[in-house]
């Protein structure tokens, strides 16, 4: 803690205080939040409803609640698979080199060339905005390996020519050792900064494709919050609590993400090996 | 000889990943738990239900033509491959009938080419530009202050920044036309005129939300660098400090960010996909959305290939424009 720079405290208590929001609060409120017609529309934020409801008769609050704490596990899901994925293909990548290295490489700069959302948006319209959460994560996931792949490749790559490791492997180490003692503390922290950016970019794209309506329309998710008040002329009706609210948590919950992310890494590069 | 055996990697990696891309279009589809032909047949239906068993089996044939769907599964894709790549045809539009899908496409197309290509640009160099003299002057207060503000634009997502532009200039301080109006046709300066003003908004938040991450990745580029014993040595020398600027740091920091242009092509196209969606922008964004809004399948399959093919192409063209900056990779 005492080492912690101020990005990374910053970013840590704002994510900290949006995963209360998430996790915690949800447990003290019973009820479907996204069911229609609740309770009375329209109302102006009071003790009963911190936010009021909105037009179609949810209350803001916790609807905001669960939509948070759904964006989070998207983000999390993502995030665990595609940061899994990459860094096991890359770590192999980069120390077998040869035929592995090229097709893996090959097969990952196609993935960062192609964009995802069109692919998404072609799932969303065959499933018709019902898509479920876990089908829109599964091809976050195809998406987003290939970065932790090859930048833990090319690390890889000039970790492989080192002395110690050469030390290693003649004194009878085995690959998989290697692996996992010599090399792997290298990658750790730029895994957990990759980490911590898939979270960002896979919540980021889930919300994209629902703010158009194409993802999980009947889960509660910040896109989903942001879709369903647009299609209610949320704006027109200067009904700012119903649509800001999603738009101010994102943005919140973004800036924490990637402050958390680049203290980290500030952090990680000044007590390296410590 | 260095050359050339970048550009034939740089050529078998374009050409794979529109392979991929297309298999991916075309296998999708199929692994749908509903048939999409029979779905869309049945909307269709209850949308008119004075429709005849003959016609109907007619419209599922033509379907299944469009969606490569007869004969086993290798023959389709074959056939789909063979007629995507060599006749570019897409069938015709099933909402505009009998509009073929690639003209609708051709006229999307330069919309979206020159709303993105312009928007990008403006970002990539006010963006490293800003991320230059940031990171040399780095004790500056205005560096920090612009450090600040790009690290808080930067993760914002592309929508976030439409949707604020949307609420602050066109509802609350209505400068801004509500939705984009580009009723125009020919070329005159009124016309030019309407355009411009009309894509403001869609480029500013384009331009808003790629500048961040210049910035970022900018200053910190050029930060070590400047922290390298070749520019110290510059300075020693008595440089001008506008010749250290350009000569030592400059084309050590520019490098990298051209093969991150290349990489963000995608990402940069998403964004540019939803801004159109959102802004009502007559580019390929919109058309994709009006293919999934009108259950077009024709027009949906056609205009997502276009994009991968688009962004292919200009991930490639980034790629190649590297030997020229890189007098490494030109020579040898």
């Amino acid at each position: 803690m005492k080492y912690w720079n101020f990005r990374l405290r910053l970013g840590l208590s704002i994510l900290f205080f949006f995963l209360i929001i998430g996790f915690i609060f949800p447990l003290f409120h019973s009820g479907n939040v996204t069911e229609w017609n609740s309770y009375p529309s329209d109302l102006l934020p009071s003790s009963e409803h911190f936010l009021g409801t909105n037009s179609i008769g949810q209350d803001i609050f916790w609807l905001l609640c669960s939509s948070i704490r759904n964006s989070f596990l998207i983000g999390l899901f993502v995030a665990i698979l595609a940061t899994m994925i990459g860094v096991l293909l890359g770590l192999n990548a980069g120390l077998k080199g040869g035929a592995v290295d090229r097709v893996v490489m090959l097969i990952a700069d196609t993935f960062i060339v192609i964009p995802s959302l069109p692919i998404l948006i072609l799932l969303g319209s065959l499933t018709k905005g019902s898509a479920s959460l876990f089908l829109v994560g599964g091809v976050l996931v195809v998406f987003n390996w290939p970065w932790p792949a090859r930048q833990v490749r090319s690390m890889c790559l000039t970790l492989r020519e080192r002395d110690y490791i050469s030390t290693a492997r003649f004194s009878g180490e085995s690959t998989f050792g290697i692996l996992v003692k010599e090399i792997f503390p290298f990658v750790k922290d730029w895994s957990l900064g990759n980490f911590i950016n898939t979270i960002l970019v896979a919540i980021a794209s889930e919300s994209s494709l629902a703010v158009i309506g194409m993802s999980s329309n009947s889960n509660a998710t910040l896109g989903t919050m942001i879709y369903w008040a647009n299609q209610h002329q949320a704006m027109l009706a200067e009904k700012w609590l119903w649509i800001g609210a999603p738009v101010v948590s994102i943005c919140l919950i973004f800036i924490g993400l990637f402050l958390f992310m680049t203290g980290q890494q500030q952090y990680s590069a000044l007590r390296r090996g410590k | 000889m260095k050359f050339l055996k970048f550009l034939g990697s740089r050529l078998v990696t374009y050409v794979f990943t529109i392979l991929v891309g297309m298999t991916i279009v075309f296998f999708i589809p199929r692994f749908m738990p509903s048939d999409p032909v029979e779905s869309m047949l049945g909307q269709m239906m209850s949308k008119s239900s004075s429709m005849d068993p003959a016609s109907v089996d007619a419209m599922r044939q033509t379907l299944n033509e469009n969606f490569g769907l007869n004969g086993s599964l290798g023959e389709q894709y074959i056939g789909y491959m063979g007629r995507v790549i060599f006749t570019r045809d897409f069938g015709p539009s099933l909402t505009m009938y009998p509009v073929p899908v690639k003209d609708l496409i051709a006229t999307s197309l330069p919309w979206t080419i020159g709303l993105l290509g312009i928007s990008t640009v403006i970002s990539w160099i006010i963006g490293n530009a800003i991320g230059l003299l940031a990171g040399i002057k780095k004790d500056k207060v205005y560096s920090k202050v612009l450090e600040g503000i790009s690290i808080c634009i930067y993760p914002i997502p592309y929508y976030i920044f439409a949707l604020t532009l949307i609420m602050l200039f066109a509802y609350i301080i209505p400068i801004f036309p509500l939705s984009a109006n580009f009723n125009v046709s020919g070329f005159s300066w009124e016309n030019l005129k309407t355009i411009v003003w009309n894509s403001i908004l869609p480029a500013l938040s384009l331009i808003l939300t790629g500048t961040g991450w210049w910035v970022i990745s900018m200053m910190s580029l050029s930060r070590n660098t400047n922290e390298e014993d070749f520019v110290s040595f510059a300075r020693i020398k008595g440089l001008k400090e506008r010749r250290v600027i350009s000569g030592y740091i400059l084309p050590n920091t520019i490098l990298p960010q051209i093969t991150m242009l290349a990489l963000q092509m995608g990402t940069i196209f998403n964004g540019a996909l939803i801004t159109e969606i959102l802004f009502n922008y007559p580019g390929i964004g919109s058309l994709i959305y009006r293919g999934v809004l009108q259950a077009d399948y024709n027009l949906i399959m056609g205009t997502i290939t276009i994009s991968i093919f688009a962004v292919a192409t200009a991930t490639l063209v980034v790629d190649l424009i590297y030997p020229f900056i890189d007098p490494r990779v030109r020579y040898n």
